[in-house]
């Protein structure tokens, strides 16, 4: 009876284990998984031979899209809520715990100061219909600085990323570097896509 | 097949219970498919979206002007990033001769092996004029990294620079 048993299950074979440890990795790796972040405009980076990979944490991103707009992100829950904190002080605007909570888990943005309330204020849907004009950067008025100190001061770690498009002009990209030299951050980041081309 | 084979060997006891038994047992293999499926794909997606980066370290701000290193004028080039992906490139700073190149493999990168080979101590200045684009001065820095230059600095064009391009794209159209 029980070798004739042991001989009809054999040749059916017991995948349960194969399928726990298959889901297993999946859930793993989704996850695990940091799937991009939307950004409010579409960037096409510049291609370059390096290989150097990003760092996954404390990264402050710079984004320079085509049209010039400058957008900024910090990643890191609690660095941003206390960013915003010290931003309010400096500007003198009050941010209520539920903006302060929508602050720290929005993508990249790009408002002026006075208007960040307002965007606060809107639904995720409306944000990312609504067009950002980005954050003033120029020697008059020169927000991203303010930005870039405070975030520095919640986060001591954070390095430094720009993310162009490959299409912006140039003097942008010279502002948000003389911004960046200024606030003595001499070293940083340009994010790049891989060179398709091999080098030779 | 299997099935059948199972019936023949067994040969005892009745029909009925065993097909039961039989039925109680899921095929699993369209579940193993489709969760091998999406291992696969988180695996290849989580390694892939990294993105790339270059690290640029800017030189620190002098405090006075007399704090700026002293470079030979003869071992400096010059490359000025101007509109259309065009480089414009002199040795030297006065009254340098002005030549043209892009940024394909034999325009750019030839020039600098060049230099590199023919200068000791080589110091490029890259000055990317307002009406060039991010692009250029990533490729530019791209290929300070390929040709192996190790001293360069970006630097602000100056009217002087801005008159060179002029003088130089005068020039060519005339000739032509």
């Amino acid at each position: 009876m029980g070798k004739i048993k042991v001989h009809r299950t054999s040749p059916s074979l017991d995948m349960t284990p194969m399928v726990d440890l298959a889901f297993l990795l999946v859930t793993f790796f989704m996850l695990t998984t940091k799937f991009a972040p939307e950004e409010p405009v579409a960037v096409d980076m510049p291609s370059s031979t390096s290989e150097i990979r990003l760092p996954d944490t404390d990264i402050l991103t710079i984004t320079i899209a085509k049209d010039g707009a400058v957008f900024f992100n910090m990643d890191g829950k609690y660095t941003r809520q206390t960013l915003l904190g010290k931003i309010g002080e400096k500007y003198g605007q009050s941010f209520t715990p539920e903006e302060t909570a929508r602050f720290a888990l929005m993508p990249s943005m790009g408002v002026p100061i006075g208007n960040l309330k307002e965007f606060l204020d809107l639904t995720p849907d409306e944000r990312k219909t609504v067009k950002q004009p980005g954050i003033p950067c120029d020697s008059v008025h020169n927000e991203l600085q303010d930005w870039i100190v405070m975030s520095r001061i919640s986060n001591p770690k954070l390095r430094i990323a720009v993310k162009g498009d490959g299409n912006a002009n140039y003097p942008v990209v010279k502002e948000v570097i003389k911004t960046l030299v200024d606030r003595k951050v001499n070293r940083f980041n340009l994010i790049t896509n891989l060179e398709r081309t091999a080098k030779d | 097949m299997s099935e059948v084979a199972q019936q023949g060997g067994g040969g005892k006891g009745d029909g009925k219970v065993r097909s039961k038994k039989s039925s109680t047992k899921i095929d699993m293999t369209p579940m193993v498919d489709l969760a091998f499926l999406l291992l696969t794909f988180f695996m290849l997606t989580t390694t892939f979206n990294k993105p790339q980066t270059m690290e640029i370290i800017m030189p620190e701000k002098p405090k006075e002007e007399e704090d700026q290193p002293l470079v030979n004028e003869k071992k400096v080039v010059t490359l000025l990033l101007s509109k259309d992906d065009k480089i414009y490139y002199y040795q030297g700073i006065t009254d340098p001769t002005v030549e043209v190149t892009n940024f394909s493999k034999d325009g750019i990168r030839k020039v600098l092996l060049e230099y590199n080979a023919a200068i000791k101590d080589m110091t490029v200045l890259i000055k990317p004029a307002d009406n060039s684009r991010y692009k250029n001065v990533v490729d530019i820095l791209d290929e300070m990294n390929i040709t192996n230059i190790k001293r360069y600095a970006i630097v602000d064009i100056t009217p002087v620079d801005e008159n060179l391009i002029k003088k130089k794209d005068g020039g060519e159209t005339a000739t032509k």
